[in-house]
């Protein structure tokens, strides 16, 4: 690793904690100035005496002032001994359980989105203007414009339940059997793909369209490649590299907290459930915890998709010193 | 038949582009000849179809809204009815070009090196270890300094000279006998311009390379080519040797040409001449000569279309297209110079 590259991956750690540290603050003051935020109240059950508000109060520390309260969640936070205040569970716990799921369905989706979307950009770019290049615009179009929560109820209810294609929602281990995991995730994976195919095909497309009139592109063929190495090795190679940084942005998001519909739509009991959930209860601590988490996804992304930008494109170095 | 020693032989070769506009004739009947060895100059202004010429025989401006008529004959093959697959094997390989923009010419994301080993490969069964070397090589070979170390650069990290220096060596790299130059110099300084037309006479004298260079700078063409044609709007209104074209120029345009050039060999004129008017819409080419319209000495003779012959009886190689008699060309052009001197606009 070279001495730029470990100046920058320390600077980005550094900006990692302090947009992390900044993003709890946010989230605990939030909370805390929230009306009816008050946890004591709402623990107490329906009718509670002021002694045993008071009691819960003083058994979970919330007569303390802010800025403990904000160290104390922090420390269990991080040494994961977090307790939701309603339902009493372990929220690292409860994190680490829809891990995998919500994995599981933001990686697959990405992996579809992207293919699906350099196949379609690819075809619309070289077919420009043609009928399948006008097709595909307005399926783009229609893609874009198609909320999750709605094409994915429909897919649900049509594929899952009406023709028992797929399995009406639900989340099968891989572990247990590959087979139903993929099959119980090719329509999440569908619903939450299909913005991004339509919006990547779109990018994609107009990029290859504009990387075709460069100057380096004539001068590919100039040299006698054939047209299938001007296209593939040149012209997609330089398109590619705006749709790589909007995939590694757009993934983080996805994982945290962009996948929340559809984890919600499909009940695949991921992370974003579990935000959606807690929201509800406006429940705190698991609260805190997803946004943490999900900031944390967030500020990774941003960093890699730093990386993977200058080894993309050779003219985006780490560091403004030219290098030989 | 294309005489012996004839590299390029291109017989009426007309383009035209059908755009929203309308069809616009960009290339409209040309026909030039280039011997082996020599360095052709087509000079011209914008949109006089040198370009279009350039890049039409590299077959570079094939596509729907293309029509390409004539001939084009390149060391026995017609490059016009070649099919791609043909024309791809000769571009690059026995044909090669190098642009006006070295800036943006190169990939901007590939190493130079591996640019030109890719060009070799394209043609050649060639190890990339061996590929490499000869591209160090050739690096070396078009001055670029410590081509060992630099070739493993990325084009952003090498100035605008060297590389139109690259784009040279990525050219030269399977010894092409013709290097189509479009305007090499045009996007250069001026000091680096005099170091890449060093190059390219070198290239010409030192490796018999043949060139047909393409450019609108006259000072160019005088440093470098053997013959030159002067193309206007889509035509060749004359071509000959260097000095005919310097010394004894035969059509209007090229007077006018000649003298918007500050020269050192003659007397300094108070303001530098230009040229009435503006070069004619490829859209609706004027009838006749396209010229016509803004040449002074039109007359009615000239709404036919002159041929390209010679018109001078000592020198049969020299061609032009105008109506004027010789011997009254020869008044009008004394008259024009002592004009430029004596009555300064």
């Amino acid at each position: 690793m070279s001495s730029a590259m470990a100046r920058f991956v320390v600077r980005r750690l550094l900006s990692m904690l302090l947009v992390l540290f900044a993003v709890s603050v946010v989230v605990f003051l939030i909370f805390n100035v929230l009306p009816s935020g008050d946890p004591a109240v709402r623990m107490a059950g329906k009718i509670p005496t002021e002694t045993q508000v008071e009691a819960i109060r003083e058994e979970w520390g919330f007569d303390e002032p802010l800025y403990v309260q904000y160290g104390t969640m922090m420390k269990q936070l991080f040494s994961g001994e977090m307790i939701s205040y309603f339902t009493r569970q372990n929220v690292s716990e409860e994190i680490w359980k829809g891990l995998p799921r919500t994995l599981s369905l933001a990686i697959g989706a990405a992996i579809l989105w992207m293919a699906l979307a350099i196949a379609l950009g690819l075809y619309s770019a070289l077919r420009a203007g043609a009928f399948s290049d006008r097709v595909l615009t307005v399926l783009a179009l229609v893609g874009i414009s198609m909320p999750v929560f709605w094409i994915g109820a429909l897919m649900s209810y049509y594929l899952g339940y009406k023709a028992g294609i797929f399995p009406n929602g639900g989340y099968v281990e891989f572990a247990d059997s590959p087979f139903e995991w993929l099959w119980h995730l090719v329509l999440p994976w569908t619903a939450l793909s299909i913005l991004f195919i339509g919006f990547y095909s779109r990018v994609l497309r107009s990029d290859i369209l504009e990387t075709m009139g460069e100057d380096f592109v004539r001068t590919a063929r100039a040299k006698g490649l054939s047209e299938r190495r001007v296209l593939l090795k040149h012209v997609l190679r330089n398109s590619l590299i705006p749709i790589v940084t909007l995939w590694g942005l757009d993934f983080g998001a996805v994982i945290a907290g962009g996948a929340i519909l559809t984890e919600s739509v499909f009940d695949i009991q991921g992370v974003g459930q579990y935000a959606a959930d807690s929201i509800k209860q406006l429940d705190l601590p698991p609260i805190m915890a997803v946004t943490m988490f999900g900031a944390f996804f967030i500020v990774v992304f941003n960093a890699m998709v730093d990386i993977a930008y200058a080894a993309l494109d050779p003219r985006i170095r780490l560091e403004g010193r030219p290098s030989r | 038949m294309s005489a012996p020693g004839s590299l390029l032989d291109l017989r009426d070769l007309a383009v035209s582009f059908n755009t929203e506009e309308g069809l616009v004739q960009a290339v409209d009947g040309v026909s030039i000849e280039l011997r082996a060895g020599e360095v052709l100059a087509v000079v011209g202004e914008s949109g006089s179809g040198k370009s279009v010429t350039a890049t039409t025989l590299m077959g570079l401006t094939r596509g729907p809204n293309a029509t390409i008529a004539g001939s084009a004959t390149f060391e026995g093959t017609e490059l016009i009815s070649a099919s791609d697959e043909e024309l791809r094997a000769i571009r690059g390989n026995r044909l090669a070009m190098i642009f006006q923009d070295p800036m943006s010419s190169l990939d901007p994301v590939y190493r130079v090196v591996d640019q030109i080993v890719e060009q070799i490969q394209a043609h050649r069964d060639t190890r990339s270890g061996e590929a490499r070397e000869r591209a160090i090589e050739l690096l070396d070979a078009v001055g670029i300094p410590d081509a060992a170390k630099r070739a493993d650069s990325y084009p952003h990290e090498f100035s605008g000279g060297m590389r139109q220096r690259a784009m040279i060596a990525m050219a030269l790299s399977l010894e092409p006998s013709l290097l189509i130059a479009d305007e090499p110099t045009t996007a250069l300084d001026v000091t680096v311009q005099a170091q890449i037309i060093d190059l390219l006479r070198d290239l010409n004298q030192r490796r018999d390379l043949s060139i047909l260079l393409i450019t609108h700078d006259i000072g160019v063409v005088a440093e470098i080519a053997d013959r030159v044609a002067v193309m206007y709007a889509g035509r060749i209104v004359e071509q000959g040797t260097i000095d005919e074209i310097f010394y004894e120029p035969q059509h209007p345009y090229t007077w006018g040409l000649l003298d918007s050039l500050t020269r050192i060999d003659r007397p300094r004129p108070k303001r530098l001449s230009q040229i009435p008017g503006m070069p004619p819409s490829l859209l609706a080419p004027p009838r006749g000569c396209h010229f016509r319209p803004r040449c002074p000495h039109a007359f009615d003779r000239c709404t036919e279309v002159p041929s390209l012959l010679p018109r001078v009886a000592a020198a049969p190689g020299h061609l032009d297209r105008c109506w004027l008699e010789p011997a009254r060309k020869q008044e009008l052009r004394q008259a024009g110079d002592r004009d430029a001197l004596e009555q300064p606009r």
